[in-house]
Protein backbone atom coordinates (compact mmCIF):
# COMPACT_ATOMS: atom_id res chain seq x y z
CA UNK A 1 0.00 0.00 0.00
CA UNK A 2 1.39 3.41 -0.94
CA UNK A 3 2.18 5.75 1.94
CA UNK A 4 3.63 9.25 2.07
CA UNK A 5 7.05 7.55 2.29
CA UNK A 6 6.63 5.52 -0.91
CA UNK A 7 7.61 8.31 -3.28
CA UNK A 8 10.71 9.59 -1.50
CA UNK A 9 13.67 9.48 -3.85
CA UNK A 10 17.38 9.99 -3.27
CA UNK A 11 20.32 10.61 -5.57
CA UNK A 12 22.57 7.60 -5.11
CA UNK A 13 25.21 5.59 -6.91
CA UNK A 14 23.81 2.46 -8.51
CA UNK A 15 26.48 -0.25 -8.55
CA UNK A 16 27.16 -3.10 -10.96
CA UNK A 17 25.22 -5.55 -8.76
CA UNK A 18 22.18 -3.26 -8.51
CA UNK A 19 22.84 -2.09 -4.95
CA UNK A 20 22.55 1.62 -4.14
CA UNK A 21 25.35 3.52 -2.42
CA UNK A 22 25.32 7.04 -1.03
CA UNK A 23 29.09 7.68 -1.11
CA UNK A 24 31.64 6.98 -3.84
CA UNK A 25 34.90 6.05 -2.12
CA UNK A 26 38.03 4.65 -3.72
CA UNK A 27 39.22 2.39 -0.93
CA UNK A 28 42.80 1.35 -0.17
CA UNK A 29 42.27 -1.81 1.87
CA UNK A 30 45.03 -3.49 3.92
CA UNK A 31 44.66 -7.27 4.24
CA UNK A 32 46.72 -7.21 7.44
CA UNK A 33 48.29 -4.88 10.01
CA UNK A 34 51.74 -4.85 8.39
CA UNK A 35 50.31 -3.59 5.09
CA UNK A 36 48.85 -0.46 6.70
CA UNK A 37 51.94 1.66 5.96
CA UNK A 38 51.86 0.90 2.22
CA UNK A 39 48.09 1.62 2.07
CA UNK A 40 48.51 4.93 3.87
CA UNK A 41 51.35 5.87 1.50
CA UNK A 42 49.14 5.17 -1.54
CA UNK A 43 46.30 7.22 -0.02
CA UNK A 44 48.76 10.04 0.55
CA UNK A 45 50.02 9.87 -3.05
CA UNK A 46 46.58 9.80 -4.65
CA UNK A 47 44.05 12.38 -3.44
CA UNK A 48 40.44 11.26 -3.28
CA UNK A 49 41.31 7.79 -1.98
CA UNK A 50 40.97 6.50 1.55
CA UNK A 51 43.09 3.94 3.43
CA UNK A 52 41.49 2.13 6.37
CA UNK A 53 44.32 0.81 8.57
CA UNK A 54 43.45 -1.84 11.19
CA UNK A 55 45.16 -4.04 13.74
CA UNK A 56 44.65 -7.62 12.54
CA UNK A 57 44.92 -10.16 9.74
CA UNK A 58 47.90 -12.35 10.67
CA UNK A 59 47.87 -15.84 12.24
CA UNK A 60 44.11 -15.83 12.77
CA UNK A 61 42.32 -19.16 12.34
CA UNK A 62 38.90 -20.81 12.49
CA UNK A 63 35.78 -18.68 12.95
CA UNK A 64 37.92 -15.68 13.95
CA UNK A 65 39.62 -15.79 10.53
CA UNK A 66 36.23 -16.14 8.82
CA UNK A 67 35.02 -12.97 10.58
CA UNK A 68 38.19 -11.24 9.35
CA UNK A 69 37.62 -12.29 5.73
CA UNK A 70 33.90 -11.43 5.88
CA UNK A 71 34.71 -7.98 7.29
CA UNK A 72 37.38 -7.27 4.66
CA UNK A 73 35.34 -8.55 1.72
CA UNK A 74 32.12 -6.99 3.01
CA UNK A 75 33.74 -3.60 3.53
CA UNK A 76 35.18 -3.59 0.01
CA UNK A 77 31.86 -4.81 -1.41
CA UNK A 78 29.78 -2.08 0.27
CA UNK A 79 27.75 -0.03 -2.23
CA UNK A 80 29.37 3.17 -0.86
CA UNK A 81 32.63 1.96 -2.44
CA UNK A 82 33.39 2.63 -6.11
CA UNK A 83 36.56 0.54 -6.44
CA UNK A 84 39.23 -1.01 -4.24
CA UNK A 85 43.02 -1.36 -4.11
CA UNK A 86 43.84 -4.35 -1.88
CA UNK A 87 47.34 -4.66 -0.41
CA UNK A 88 48.57 -7.59 1.70
CA UNK A 89 51.91 -8.99 2.75
CA UNK A 90 51.53 -12.20 0.69
CA UNK A 91 49.51 -13.01 -2.45
CA UNK A 92 47.12 -15.78 -1.31
CA UNK A 93 44.93 -14.08 1.28
CA UNK A 94 45.23 -10.86 -0.73
CA UNK A 95 43.73 -12.66 -3.74
CA UNK A 96 41.01 -14.27 -1.65
CA UNK A 97 39.84 -10.85 -0.44
CA UNK A 98 40.21 -9.17 -3.85
CA UNK A 99 38.27 -11.98 -5.56
CA UNK A 100 35.55 -11.80 -2.90
CA UNK A 101 35.05 -8.10 -3.63
CA UNK A 102 35.19 -8.71 -7.43
CA UNK A 103 32.00 -10.79 -7.16
CA UNK A 104 30.10 -7.48 -6.84
CA UNK A 105 31.38 -6.42 -10.27
CA UNK A 106 33.52 -3.62 -8.83
CA UNK A 107 36.99 -2.93 -10.15
CA UNK A 108 39.62 -4.29 -7.77
CA UNK A 109 43.43 -4.16 -8.06
CA UNK A 110 45.54 -6.35 -5.76
CA UNK A 111 49.15 -6.08 -4.68
CA UNK A 112 51.34 -8.09 -2.32
CA UNK A 113 54.49 -6.82 -0.70
CA UNK A 114 56.76 -9.87 -0.30
CA UNK A 115 59.67 -9.97 -2.79
CA UNK A 116 58.89 -6.40 -3.85
CA UNK A 117 59.02 -4.22 -0.75
CA UNK A 118 56.93 -1.19 0.14
CA UNK A 119 58.44 1.13 -2.51
CA UNK A 120 57.62 -1.02 -5.55
CA UNK A 121 54.20 -1.98 -4.12
CA UNK A 122 53.31 1.64 -3.41
CA UNK A 123 54.43 2.71 -6.91
CA UNK A 124 52.31 0.11 -8.69
CA UNK A 125 49.30 0.50 -6.35
CA UNK A 126 49.37 4.29 -6.71
CA UNK A 127 48.97 3.99 -10.49
CA UNK A 128 45.94 1.74 -10.01
CA UNK A 129 44.47 4.05 -7.37
CA UNK A 130 44.88 7.08 -9.64
CA UNK A 131 43.09 5.29 -12.46
CA UNK A 132 40.20 4.42 -10.08
CA UNK A 133 39.91 8.05 -8.90
CA UNK A 134 39.51 9.29 -12.47
CA UNK A 135 36.77 6.73 -13.08
CA UNK A 136 35.00 7.34 -9.76
CA UNK A 137 34.90 11.09 -10.22
CA UNK A 138 33.29 10.77 -13.64
CA UNK A 139 30.24 8.79 -12.57
CA UNK A 140 27.04 10.62 -11.65
CA UNK A 141 24.47 10.18 -8.93
CA UNK A 142 21.12 8.91 -10.21
CA UNK A 143 17.59 8.87 -8.87
CA UNK A 144 16.82 5.89 -6.63
CA UNK A 145 13.99 5.06 -4.27
CA UNK A 146 14.60 5.50 -0.54
CA UNK A 147 13.40 1.89 -0.28
CA UNK A 148 16.64 0.74 -1.93
CA UNK A 149 18.74 1.92 1.03
CA UNK A 150 20.20 -0.49 3.60
CA UNK A 151 20.04 1.30 6.95
CA UNK A 152 21.62 0.04 10.18
CA UNK A 153 21.27 1.15 13.79
CA UNK A 154 23.19 0.87 17.01
CA UNK A 155 23.07 3.31 19.93
CA UNK A 156 25.94 4.49 22.11
CA UNK A 157 26.71 6.35 25.32
CA UNK A 158 23.08 5.67 26.07
CA UNK A 159 21.22 7.16 29.00
CA UNK A 160 17.59 7.23 30.00
CA UNK A 161 16.83 9.82 27.30
CA UNK A 162 17.74 7.33 24.55
CA UNK A 163 14.95 5.01 25.70
CA UNK A 164 12.54 7.95 25.89
CA UNK A 165 13.46 9.77 22.68
CA UNK A 166 16.25 8.90 20.27
CA UNK A 167 15.78 5.10 20.18
CA UNK A 168 11.99 5.34 19.64
CA UNK A 169 12.76 7.86 16.85
CA UNK A 170 14.81 5.19 15.05
CA UNK A 171 12.08 2.64 15.80
CA UNK A 172 9.49 4.92 14.25
CA UNK A 173 11.68 5.29 11.14
CA UNK A 174 11.92 1.50 10.81
CA UNK A 175 8.17 1.07 11.35
CA UNK A 176 7.63 3.49 8.43
CA UNK A 177 10.43 2.49 6.02
CA UNK A 178 10.67 -1.30 6.45
CA UNK A 179 7.18 -1.71 4.91
CA UNK A 180 8.49 0.37 1.96
CA UNK A 181 11.19 -2.24 1.35
CA UNK A 182 14.38 -1.00 2.98
CA UNK A 183 16.78 -3.49 4.53
CA UNK A 184 17.59 -2.85 8.19
CA UNK A 185 20.14 -4.08 10.72
CA UNK A 186 20.14 -4.05 14.51
CA UNK A 187 22.24 -6.09 16.93
CA UNK A 188 24.33 -5.58 20.10
CA UNK A 189 23.95 -9.10 21.50
CA UNK A 190 25.08 -8.37 25.08
CA UNK A 191 22.85 -5.34 25.28
CA UNK A 192 19.63 -7.27 24.82
CA UNK A 193 20.15 -8.90 28.22
CA UNK A 194 17.12 -8.03 30.29
CA UNK A 195 14.89 -7.68 27.24
CA UNK A 196 15.60 -11.05 25.61
CA UNK A 197 12.05 -12.26 26.28
CA UNK A 198 10.75 -9.30 24.27
CA UNK A 199 13.38 -9.54 21.51
CA UNK A 200 12.66 -13.22 20.93
CA UNK A 201 8.99 -12.39 20.36
CA UNK A 202 9.84 -9.76 17.74
CA UNK A 203 11.02 -12.45 15.30
CA UNK A 204 8.91 -13.01 12.18
CA UNK A 205 8.12 -16.54 13.38
CA UNK A 206 8.87 -18.96 16.20
CA UNK A 207 11.71 -20.73 14.36
CA UNK A 208 13.65 -17.48 13.84
CA UNK A 209 12.92 -16.46 17.45
CA UNK A 210 14.31 -19.74 18.74
CA UNK A 211 17.46 -19.39 16.65
CA UNK A 212 17.82 -15.85 17.98
CA UNK A 213 17.50 -17.04 21.58
CA UNK A 214 20.09 -19.80 21.04
CA UNK A 215 22.53 -17.25 19.63
CA UNK A 216 21.93 -14.87 22.55
CA UNK A 217 22.27 -17.68 25.14
CA UNK A 218 25.48 -18.96 23.54
CA UNK A 219 26.95 -15.48 23.88
CA UNK A 220 25.98 -15.38 27.58
CA UNK A 221 27.49 -18.81 28.27
CA UNK A 222 30.56 -18.82 26.01
CA UNK A 223 31.66 -15.21 26.39
CA UNK A 224 30.15 -13.49 29.43
CA UNK A 225 30.15 -16.35 31.92
CA UNK A 226 33.39 -17.84 30.55
CA UNK A 227 35.40 -14.62 30.89
CA UNK A 228 33.77 -12.49 33.56
CA UNK A 229 35.86 -11.61 36.61
CA UNK A 230 33.10 -9.84 38.50
CA UNK A 231 29.45 -9.05 37.87
CA UNK A 232 30.15 -6.92 34.76
CA UNK A 233 28.45 -3.97 36.41
CA UNK A 234 31.37 -1.71 35.43
CA UNK A 235 31.16 -2.63 31.73
CA UNK A 236 27.44 -3.11 31.04
CA UNK A 237 26.05 -0.52 31.73
CA UNK A 238 29.22 1.49 30.99
CA UNK A 239 30.51 4.24 33.27
CA UNK A 240 29.06 6.76 30.79
CA UNK A 241 25.65 5.05 30.89
CA UNK A 242 25.67 5.19 34.71
CA UNK A 243 26.61 8.89 34.71
CA UNK A 244 23.64 9.40 32.43
CA UNK A 245 21.29 7.72 34.89
CA UNK A 246 21.06 4.13 33.59
CA UNK A 247 21.30 1.76 36.56
CA UNK A 248 21.11 -1.81 35.24
CA UNK A 249 21.62 -3.83 32.04
CA UNK A 250 17.88 -4.62 32.05
CA UNK A 251 17.00 -0.91 31.94
CA UNK A 252 19.58 -0.31 29.20
CA UNK A 253 18.34 -3.27 27.14
CA UNK A 254 14.70 -2.15 27.26
CA UNK A 255 15.72 1.30 25.99
CA UNK A 256 17.96 -0.23 23.34
CA UNK A 257 15.16 -2.38 21.94
CA UNK A 258 13.05 0.75 21.34
CA UNK A 259 15.13 1.05 18.14
CA UNK A 260 12.97 -1.56 16.39
CA UNK A 261 9.81 0.38 17.01
CA UNK A 262 6.34 -0.96 17.69
CA UNK A 263 5.59 -3.18 14.70
CA UNK A 264 8.90 -4.14 13.06
CA UNK A 265 9.89 -7.81 13.11
CA UNK A 266 13.27 -9.28 12.20
CA UNK A 267 13.27 -11.87 9.45
CA UNK A 268 16.65 -13.53 10.05
CA UNK A 269 19.83 -13.58 12.12
CA UNK A 270 23.28 -12.75 10.74
CA UNK A 271 26.72 -13.79 11.94
CA UNK A 272 29.13 -10.86 12.51
CA UNK A 273 29.76 -9.07 9.16
CA UNK A 274 27.49 -11.50 7.27
CA UNK A 275 25.53 -10.12 4.30
CA UNK A 276 21.75 -10.62 4.35
CA UNK A 277 20.37 -13.14 1.87
CA UNK A 278 16.78 -13.67 3.00
CA UNK A 279 15.37 -10.71 1.10
CA UNK A 280 14.26 -7.24 2.17
CA UNK A 281 13.50 -6.65 5.83
CA UNK A 282 15.06 -6.28 9.26
CA UNK A 283 17.99 -8.45 10.38
CA UNK A 284 19.57 -9.03 13.78
CA UNK A 285 23.36 -9.17 13.50
CA UNK A 286 25.25 -10.97 16.27
CA UNK A 287 27.60 -8.14 17.24
CA UNK A 288 29.48 -6.37 19.99
CA UNK A 289 27.85 -3.40 21.69
CA UNK A 290 31.07 -1.39 21.30
CA UNK A 291 30.19 1.43 18.89
CA UNK A 292 33.02 1.29 16.35
CA UNK A 293 33.08 -2.52 16.21
CA UNK A 294 29.34 -2.75 15.70
CA UNK A 295 29.14 -0.05 13.00
CA UNK A 296 32.11 -1.66 11.21
CA UNK A 297 30.39 -5.09 11.20
CA UNK A 298 27.08 -3.67 9.93
CA UNK A 299 28.89 -1.71 7.19
CA UNK A 300 30.57 -4.98 6.15
CA UNK A 301 27.09 -6.54 6.09
CA UNK A 302 26.11 -3.94 3.49
CA UNK A 303 24.51 -1.02 5.38
CA UNK A 304 25.08 2.27 3.53
CA UNK A 305 23.70 4.62 6.21
CA UNK A 306 23.87 4.17 9.98
CA UNK A 307 21.44 5.77 12.44
CA UNK A 308 23.02 6.28 15.86
CA UNK A 309 20.97 7.37 18.87
CA UNK A 310 23.07 8.77 21.72
CA UNK A 311 22.29 10.14 25.14
CA UNK A 312 25.49 11.29 26.82
CA UNK A 313 27.18 11.95 23.45
CA UNK A 314 29.08 9.23 21.57
CA UNK A 315 31.30 10.75 18.85
CA UNK A 316 31.82 7.63 16.67
CA UNK A 317 32.00 7.68 12.88
CA UNK A 318 32.88 5.19 10.17
CA UNK A 319 35.16 5.58 7.13
CA UNK A 320 32.73 4.24 4.52
CA UNK A 321 29.25 4.73 6.02
CA UNK A 322 27.77 8.08 7.11
CA UNK A 323 26.70 7.86 10.76
CA UNK A 324 23.66 10.02 11.62
CA UNK A 325 23.62 11.02 15.31
CA UNK A 326 20.32 11.53 17.07
CA UNK A 327 19.88 12.75 20.63
CA UNK A 328 16.98 13.67 22.87
CA UNK A 329 19.20 14.91 25.70
CA UNK A 330 19.07 18.75 25.80
CA UNK A 331 22.32 18.89 27.80
CA UNK A 332 24.13 16.91 25.08
CA UNK A 333 22.68 19.22 22.40
CA UNK A 334 24.04 22.17 24.42
CA UNK A 335 27.48 20.74 25.26
CA UNK A 336 28.24 18.55 22.19
CA UNK A 337 26.12 20.11 19.46
CA UNK A 338 28.85 19.69 16.83
CA UNK A 339 28.27 15.90 16.92
CA UNK A 340 24.49 15.92 16.57
CA UNK A 341 22.62 15.66 13.24
CA UNK A 342 19.05 15.27 14.52
CA UNK A 343 17.96 17.01 17.75
CA UNK A 344 14.83 15.33 19.15
CA UNK A 345 14.99 16.90 22.61
CA UNK A 346 11.50 18.25 21.95
CA UNK A 347 10.24 14.76 22.82
CA UNK A 348 11.31 15.30 26.45
CA UNK A 349 9.57 18.70 26.54
CA UNK A 350 6.48 17.00 25.02
CA UNK A 351 6.44 19.52 22.18
CA UNK A 352 7.54 16.94 19.59
CA UNK A 353 5.89 13.56 19.06
CA UNK A 354 7.76 10.33 18.25
CA UNK A 355 5.95 10.40 14.90
CA UNK A 356 7.32 13.88 14.12
CA UNK A 357 10.80 12.87 15.28
CA UNK A 358 10.68 9.77 13.05
CA UNK A 359 9.79 11.98 10.06
CA UNK A 360 12.70 14.31 10.92
CA UNK A 361 15.06 11.32 10.91
CA UNK A 362 13.69 10.04 7.59
CA UNK A 363 14.31 13.49 6.12
CA UNK A 364 17.88 13.44 7.44
CA UNK A 365 18.39 9.98 5.91
CA UNK A 366 17.16 11.40 2.59
CA UNK A 367 19.49 14.42 2.80
CA UNK A 368 22.44 12.26 3.89
CA UNK A 369 21.81 9.86 1.01
CA UNK A 370 21.78 12.86 -1.35
CA UNK A 371 25.26 13.80 -0.18
CA UNK A 372 24.96 15.92 2.97
CA UNK A 373 27.97 15.17 5.15
CA UNK A 374 27.07 14.03 8.65
CA UNK A 375 28.61 15.60 11.76
CA UNK A 376 30.90 12.57 12.09
CA UNK A 377 32.06 12.94 8.47
CA UNK A 378 32.66 16.68 8.87
CA UNK A 379 34.66 16.06 12.05
CA UNK A 380 36.75 13.29 10.47
CA UNK A 381 35.53 10.41 12.61
CA UNK A 382 36.58 7.30 10.66
CA UNK A 383 36.73 4.58 13.31
CA UNK A 384 37.28 1.25 11.58
CA UNK A 385 37.42 -1.46 14.28
CA UNK A 386 37.71 -5.12 13.42
CA UNK A 387 36.00 -7.66 15.69
CA UNK A 388 38.37 -10.32 17.04
CA UNK A 389 36.87 -13.44 18.59
CA UNK A 390 39.97 -14.92 20.28
CA UNK A 391 43.81 -14.90 20.37
CA UNK A 392 45.68 -15.55 17.14
CA UNK A 393 47.90 -18.62 16.70
CA UNK B 1 1.05 20.42 26.28
CA UNK B 2 1.50 23.83 27.86
CA UNK B 3 3.72 22.84 30.78
CA UNK B 4 7.18 21.38 30.25
CA UNK B 5 7.45 18.24 32.39
CA UNK B 6 10.20 17.72 34.99
CA UNK B 7 9.73 13.97 35.05
CA UNK B 8 8.67 11.42 32.43
CA UNK B 9 7.26 7.97 33.19
CA UNK B 10 7.01 5.33 30.45
CA UNK B 11 4.13 3.21 31.73
CA UNK B 12 1.41 3.27 34.41
CA UNK B 13 2.89 0.13 36.01
CA UNK B 14 6.27 1.85 36.54
CA UNK B 15 7.49 2.72 40.03
CA UNK B 16 10.31 4.97 38.82
CA UNK B 17 10.39 8.01 36.50
CA UNK B 18 13.15 9.92 34.67
CA UNK B 19 14.18 13.52 35.35
CA UNK B 20 14.20 15.36 32.00
CA UNK B 21 15.27 18.86 33.07
CA UNK B 22 18.67 20.13 34.16
CA UNK B 23 19.26 21.47 37.68
CA UNK B 24 16.31 19.86 39.47
CA UNK B 25 16.50 20.68 43.20
CA UNK B 26 15.04 18.98 46.28
CA UNK B 27 11.59 20.28 47.18
CA UNK B 28 10.58 21.05 43.58
CA UNK B 29 6.93 20.30 42.92
CA UNK B 30 7.52 18.25 39.76
CA UNK B 31 5.09 18.22 36.86
CA UNK B 32 5.13 14.58 35.71
CA UNK B 33 3.87 12.96 32.51
CA UNK B 34 3.22 9.32 31.62
CA UNK B 35 4.33 9.06 27.98
CA UNK B 36 2.07 6.08 27.28
CA UNK B 37 -1.08 8.26 27.32
CA UNK B 38 0.17 11.77 28.23
CA UNK B 39 -1.63 11.64 31.61
CA UNK B 40 -0.07 13.90 34.23
CA UNK B 41 0.45 14.10 38.00
CA UNK B 42 2.64 15.99 40.47
CA UNK B 43 5.34 14.72 42.84
CA UNK B 44 7.78 16.49 45.18
CA UNK B 45 11.47 15.84 44.46
CA UNK B 46 13.20 14.49 47.58
CA UNK B 47 16.73 15.27 46.39
CA UNK B 48 18.76 17.23 43.83
CA UNK B 49 18.64 14.76 40.95
CA UNK B 50 20.56 15.23 37.66
CA UNK B 51 18.88 15.08 34.26
CA UNK B 52 18.45 11.48 33.09
CA UNK B 53 18.44 10.01 36.60
CA UNK B 54 15.47 8.27 38.19
CA UNK B 55 13.12 9.14 41.03
CA UNK B 56 10.93 6.73 43.03
CA UNK B 57 7.21 7.27 42.36
CA UNK B 58 6.28 5.55 45.65
CA UNK B 59 8.00 4.21 48.75
CA UNK B 60 10.18 1.25 47.69
CA UNK B 61 11.44 -1.39 50.12
CA UNK B 62 14.67 -3.39 50.11
CA UNK B 63 13.93 -6.48 47.99
CA UNK B 64 11.29 -4.83 45.80
CA UNK B 65 11.53 -4.92 42.00
CA UNK B 66 12.14 -1.65 40.17
CA UNK B 67 9.71 -1.36 37.24
CA UNK B 68 10.21 0.81 34.13
CA UNK B 69 8.70 0.35 30.63
CA UNK B 70 6.27 -1.85 32.60
CA UNK B 71 9.17 -4.32 32.94
CA UNK B 72 11.55 -5.58 35.64
CA UNK B 73 14.75 -3.47 35.55
CA UNK B 74 16.40 -4.84 38.71
CA UNK B 75 16.13 -5.26 42.47
CA UNK B 76 15.87 -2.53 45.07
CA UNK B 77 18.71 -3.07 47.62
CA UNK B 78 17.84 -0.34 50.18
CA UNK B 79 14.62 1.34 51.25
CA UNK B 80 13.87 4.31 48.95
CA UNK B 81 11.29 6.89 50.04
CA UNK B 82 8.91 8.31 47.43
CA UNK B 83 10.52 11.23 45.56
CA UNK B 84 14.11 10.08 46.23
CA UNK B 85 16.92 9.36 43.78
CA UNK B 86 17.05 5.76 42.45
CA UNK B 87 20.41 4.62 41.09
CA UNK B 88 23.32 2.19 41.58
CA UNK B 89 23.50 2.92 45.35
CA UNK B 90 20.01 1.47 45.94
CA UNK B 91 19.13 -0.59 42.85
CA UNK B 92 21.00 -3.45 41.18
CA UNK B 93 20.74 -5.82 38.20
CA UNK B 94 19.26 -9.30 38.69
CA UNK B 95 21.63 -10.57 35.95
CA UNK B 96 25.39 -10.92 36.03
Amino acid sequence: MASKYSNITVKGFRRENGRVGVRNHVLILPVDDISNAACEAVANNVKGTMAIPHAYGRLQFGEDLEVHFRTMIGTGSNANIHSVVVIGIEPDWTKRIADGIRETGKEVAEFSIEQKGDFETIRAASWAAKDFVHKATEIQREECSISELWVSTKCGESDTTTGLGSCPTVGNMYDKLLPEGITGFFGETSEITGAEHICQKRAINEEVGERWYKMWKAYQDDVIFAHQTDDLSDSQPTKGNILGGLTTIEEKALGNLEKIGRTSQYIDILDPAEQPNSGKGLYFMDSSSAAAECVTLMAAGGAVIHTFPTGQGNVVGNPIVPVIKITANPRTVRTMGEHIDVDVSGILRRDQTIDEAGDALIDMIRRTANGRNTAAEALGHREFSMTKLYRSA
Amino acid sequence: MSNIPHLLVHDHEDNVGVVVVEGLTAGTEMFCCVTHDNSTFTLTAGADVPIGHKIALKDLKDGDTAVKYGEDIGKVIADIPKGEHVHTHNCKTKRW
